[in-house]
């Protein structure tokens, strides 16, 4: 295989764009996807001081690493979860990278700071792993930012974790979670914007970009995350990509581009109810914030260890 | 070749040469949810792997549901 700018031995042969690409041009091919990403979408302006939410995965430090080949100005974001080893290791890898470019990490530990993990977050609340950990996240995310006068968090997402969520929404009809599933959130009162630049790229495309960069990450897969919907949702999308090369991208590219903006009206305005969490002074409809409650359940609970709370392959545990 | 496959982490012998692209369909793999990885560097589709060869499979699907 031949790449097909340069005509050099390609490294990478890309079906959804028909073609193949060496090193080189591949990395071009990345960075003009997320170039476009942001431009189309006004995610970021060149002055903007950028925090990147990072896990130590392929994601979180290829969209850092690209940002800051591109001249962006972006400062690390890294969520200590308590997911035993799978923690313990990301950031390992998340340390190392910040360390070996000079870039500044900030890091937050749910454990040391807020007495609770992401398992033991899962048993006292009930709730699904990835939705408690998705709950921790997303407050801290916006706390981190606000406290450090950044002006937009950008994320790893990418264009099979759209597609997969935006699958998972259209089977059920969900027209409000629809309507917001956006690449960009813009800011609010007591939330910074928040941002996807990695929309446009896939994630095979990502996990390459960390191999030609010599960017070590995290493979294993996070042990709270085996068997969930969302993944299943990833596999059936790839197969059905196997089948119809570029099926992904036009899926969600797609939506973005035909469906939002019809759907940009039927998103209920609750911004009148919104006051502030008597705790944290976040935003929230109710007297303390869901993050808030979050931490009061968990944080009285004792330590849960991983294996209690871990799916089982092929298996969902509620 | 010596295969390292993930998920679990483990190691396979097979019998080359191989067409990277054989190889994945033999082994009942997704082109669009893997990496083949030879001494650091990717190998394309096309890519012929050697009996000697020592590869990397690596599944690049990922992610929780939040």
């Amino acid at each position: 295989m031949k790449c097909r700018v340069c005509k050099e031995p390609a490294i990478i042969d890309l079906p959804r764009h028909n073609a193949n690409f060496c090193v080189t041009h591949f990395e071009e091919l990345c960075r003009r996807q997320v170039a476009k990403a942001i431009s189309d979408h006004r995610m970021i302006a060149p002055t903007d001081k950028v925090l990147v939410a990072v896990s130590g995965g392929k994601d979180s430090l290829a969209l850092w690493d690209l940002l800051i080949d591109m001249g962006y100005s972006a400062d690390g974001l890294y969520i200590g979860l308590g997911i035993g080893d799978y923690s313990e290791e990301s950031a390992v890898y998340t340390r190392d990278f910040a360390a070996a470019r000079g870039l500044k990490l900030i890091e937050v530990s749910l454990r040391g700071e807020y007495g609770y993990d992401v398992p033991t977050a899962a048993k006292a609340t009930r709730r699904v792993p990835c939705s408690a950990c998705g709950l921790s996240k997303r407050h801290l995310f916006d706390k981190a930012a606000l406290d450090g006068g950044y002006d937009v968090v950008a994320t790893g997402h990418n264009l099979d974790d759209e597609a997969a969520v935006l699958f998972g929404n259209a089977l059920r009809w969900e027209v409000e979670y629809l309507a917001r599933q956006l690449p960009v959130l813009p800011a609010k009162p007591g939330f910074p914007r928040k941002v996807k630049p990695l929309v446009r790229l896939t994630e095979r495309e990502m996990a390459a970009w960390c191999v030609v960069r010599g960017i070590d990450y995290i493979v294993e897969e996070c042990p709270m995350a085996v068997g969930n919907k969302h993944l299943g949702y990833k596999a059936t999308l790839n197969d059905l990509e196997a089948k119809s090369p570029g099926i992904k991208a036009a899926f969600y590219l797609g939506f973005l581009d035909r469906m939002a903006p019809i759907l940009a009206g039927s998103v209920a305005d609750t911004s009148g109810d919104v006051g502030e969490c008597s705790r944290c002074g976040s935003p929230t409809t109710n007297e303390i914030c869901a993050f808030c409650h979050l931490v009061e359940k968990s944080s009285a609970h004792e330590p849960v260890p991983v294996e209690l709370v871990a799916p089982r392959a092929g298996r969902r545990k509620r | 070749m010596k295969v390292l496959l993930r998920h679990p982490r483990r190691e396979v012998e097979i019998p080359g040469p191989r067409q990277v692209l054989a190889l994945l369909n033999e082994l009942g793999l997704n082109r669009e949810s893997h990496l083949i990885i030879r001494n650091g560097t990717l190998v394309p589709g096309d890519g012929v792997l050697a009996d000697d060869d020592v590869i990397e499979i690596r599944p690049v699907i990922s992610g929780g549901a939040a």
